[in-house]
């Protein structure tokens, strides 16, 4: 995996690079694409990927890899689509990056190596999530998965659980160290949060299954309908089926509740409800498909959290044809986690965002369903633990808003199935397992572990990032038998 | 996919199946359930593992006809499969020297309650059984609880079999018999776990049930199977399924799974109306059939 630094072949001078606008992605009209789950942006062309690409400034050292959680060649890879040298620039990333048309879609490039981007300081960075999902997606319309080259193989077997993003990442990179690898998921689909979590108009299901079939081609099996902890014990993986170390990527478990009165009504949703409902299940083509959703067609519809998975949500309800669709969130807007394309997106297609307010109680409309919840509205005070400002409720600001469905997205807790059945796998106070920073591992010799049941809630990149950490802390364990 | 071995119908509606399923008859315990999926536009639905041979790589289904979902499955034969089962989900049930256990099976319940009725007894409890239907057909495994129980009493609504009355009458009289009972486990409708519940509530005898709520994943991710226990919210599919049946919050749970009614009929409707547009296209192939041989 050398870091081969290409000689440059852009023509333009860096003082004009400097000067020329980033390239926007195409995209569907906001009130055509609010109506259906197909993907909102539709992709670079390869001229307008060439011409993104012309604008980097190739830094001496560059923070967009410095910055990026797998640290991808990113100057690299954009000097080869420069060259027009497509699947090599594809290549290049996937020396860092088993997902690249995943990332590209679905990371924050703001907080990573755009955020680092020099450009950024005279104008707007790079367009490298642009650039990534272009390369990505070129790659799998001209390259033959018969060509992958295979590792020679070590005849050592490893067992990944959860088929999210850290624990494909780090299948891939073992695979590609010659190690024998089975990723074992829970649901029937495999993709984990990618597949249930994020919706078709943000990351098209047909692009996980191609990823996956990629990593099939590398020679990695998955098995699905299998809870670990359950169906088999991490203990039977190791003494029993003869896995050599297990990596445990089962992702951040339970969808937290607010605890107020009124959350049992009908009508109320965790996000991961919602969401798996929709994606995993396809309740949006109901009744093709049998899992059902209720019908809220016209009617108000909130979702309470200002998250990537709040957003996905609401952005959902409305393609389902919620008449009225609100982001209820306790802090202001610059507090907000989400992507900012994604607030930016979710603005256009026409969600209101009541920032700074924050439901106290749901109320029923004596049937047994949601109507309305009631509201209190917030002002900011010091900031917390998180290092964001404090919301506090204001006294006598309460207000109500009609409601038929209201969907809670202010985080999950840690999933205690693989913990409370795995012994001498120590966890922290909250729950989550324990794992070094570095090489992934956790108290149970064999056993790494990465991913939000490390962290608890983050993103797909940070995911990502563990996975690829224990992949190297994997393949340095059964290398040296060392623990 | 998953092999059915063997499918059969016990009662009208209600059909067991022998499934090939290793990994998960490896692992069940009593009280435990499934997950399944029957094909690629199937909903997922938790359903009760009767019992599992290990050796045999196989657990036992007993389905009964629903909605769509569980047509569906019933119109499966031998030989057919099934496109998912995850399981085995849930906590095991407990199990320890209780004393005497009085284990109460509504309808197609009794499957759930016999695996866990089984252990109790051979962990040395007197198990008292009172099995329920709404008539004769729907009192199921009586053969099977007979087997595992010191006495079992049997009531139909109708009285087309055994006696008359409700599976609470028959508790009522052993309370008023001053028969001593340290634990009860109700499995069934949930107007019949709730007239238990309320029944020893009074008399102070711990009681379980077991809740089967609406689900999707079965691994505590979505919470849609949440039911309020004294209040909280737990997840039958890790907290449960079964609850101590004192502290939970049946009308909620009534509540919640009426939550898709219109769309269950919807889908029920439907899948009625292909059964029988198919009838008639079978009925129009084989009178051309005859016509033509006719000719």
């Amino acid at each position: 995996m050398a870091a081969t630094t290409t000689k440059s072949k852009n023509p333009i001078p860096n003082r004009e690079r400097i000067k020329m606008p980033r390239q926007h992605m195409p995209e569907q009209p906001p009130l055509i694409r609010a109506q259906q789950f197909t993907e909102v942006n539709l992709g670079y062309s390869a001229e307008l990927a060439r011409q993104e690409a012309l604008r980097c400034i190739e830094c001496a050292k560059p923070t967009c890899t410095e910055t990026c959680p797998v640290g991808v060649k990113v100057k690299d890879f954009v000097q080869l689509i420069v060259d027009g040298d497509f699947l090599g620039a594809a290549a290049k990333i996937r020396e860092d990056n088993v997902l690249p048309a995943i990332t590209g879609r679905v990371c924050p490039q703001e907080d990573h190596c755009e955020g680092g981007c020099l450009l950024k300081k005279k104008g707007e960075s790079l367009g490298i999530g642009y650039l990534e999902r272009f390369v990505a997606d070129y790659e799998q319309q001209h390259f033959d998965v018969k060509n992958i080259v295979k590792a020679p193989p070590t005849g050592k077997k490893v067992a990944i659980v959860g088929s999210g993003p850290s624990g494909l990442t780090a299948a891939g990179d073992l695979v590609q160290r010659g190690h024998q690898v089975h990723v074992f998921e829970a649901l029937h689909e495999v993709g984990g949060v990618l597949t249930y979590g994020i919706p078709e108009f943000r990351l098209p299901k047909k692009i996980i299954r191609e990823q996956v079939d990629y990593m099939r081609a590398m020679g990695i099996e998955f098995e699905t309908d299998v809870v670990v902890g359950r169906t088999v014990t991490i203990n039977e993986l190791l003494e029993e089926e003869g896995y050599d170390a297990v990596f445990i990527g089962t992702g951040a478990g339970l969808p937290q509740f607010m605890g107020i009165p009124g959350e049992h009504l009908n009508g109320v949703y965790s996000a991961n409800e919602f969401l798996t409902r929709i994606n995993l299940m396809h309740a949006y083509e109901f009744p093709k498909y049998d899992e059902p959703m209720v019908d809220f067609r016209g009617k108000n519809v909130a979702v309470i959290g200002g998250g990537n998975t709040a957003l996905d949500a609401i952005r959902s309800a409305l393609r389902l044809g919620a008449g009225k669709a609100y982001v209820l969130y306790r802090r202001s807007e610059a507090e907000m986690p989400a992507r900012l394309e994604e607030v930016k997106h979710a603005r256009q297609e026409g969600i209101e965002f009541q920032v700074l307010a924050a439901p106290i109680e749901f109320l029923s409309d004596g049937k047994g369903w949601l109507s309305a919840a009631r509201c209190q509205k917030m002002e900011l005070g010091e900031p917390d633990a998180s290092g964001r400002r404090r919301p506090v409720p204001m006294a006598g600001s309460e207000y109500e808003v009609p409601l038929s469905v209201a969907v809670i997205a202010i985080g999950t807790s840690a999933n205690p199935i693989v913990q409370s059945t795995t012994p001498g796998l120590n966890t922290n106070k909250r729950g989550y397992i324990q794992a070094d920073e570095t090489s992934q591992r956790t108290s149970r010799k064999g056993v790494f572990a990465g991913g939000d049941i490390v962290t608890g809630s983050a993103t797909v990149i940070l995911a990502m990032g563990a996975g690829r950490r224990a992949a190297k802390g994997i393949h340095d364990y059964l290398k040296s038998g060392q623990w | 996919m998953f092999k059915i071995i063997h499918a059969q119908f016990i009662a009208p509606g209600i059909k067991r199946f022998i499934l090939e399923a290793p990994r998960i008859a490896r692992k069940q315990r009593p009280g435990q359930f499934v997950i399944l999926r029957v094909n690629e536009t199937g909903e997922r639905i938790p359903l009760t593992i009767e019992r599992s041979d290990p050796e045999k790589g196989t657990v036992n289904l007993v389905v009964q006809s629903m909605g769509k979902t569980t047509h569906l499955l019933n119109s499966l034969e031998t030989g057919d499969s099934i496109l998912d089962i995850v399981g085995p989900l849930g906590k095991p049930s407990e199990i320890a020297n209780f004393g005497t256990v009085v284990v109460i099976g509504g309808g197609v319940g009794t499957a759930m309650a016999y695996p866990t009725a089984a252990a109790l007894k051979r962990a040395g409890n007197r198990v008292i059984t009172i099995l329920g239907g709404r008539n004769k057909d729907l009192v199921l495994l009586e053969r099977e609880m007979r087997e595992v129980s010191d006495t079992v009493f049997v009531t139909t609504d109708d009285g087309s079999y055994a006696d008359k009355g409700l599976v609470t009458d028959k508790l009522r009289q052993l309370i008023e018999n001053g028969t001593r009972i340290d634990l009860v486990l109700a499995v069934g409708p949930i107007p019949m776990m709730q007239a238990v519940a309320e029944m020893t509530r009074k008399e102070r005898i711990r009681t379980i049930v077991s809740l089967n709520p609406i689900m999707i994943d079965g691994t505590g991710m979505c919470g849609g199977c949440r039911v309020l226990v004294e209040g909280k919210s737990e997840f039958a599919c890790v907290d449960g399924p079964e609850f101590d049946a004192h502290r939970v919050d049946f009308a909620v749970l009534v509540q919640r799974n009426s939550m898709y009614r219109d769309a269950e009929k919807r889908s029920m409707d439907d899948y009625k109306r292909e059964l029988e547009e198919k009838k008639a296209a079978v009925k129009t192939e084989s009178d051309m059939a005859c016509a033509l041989e006719g000719k």
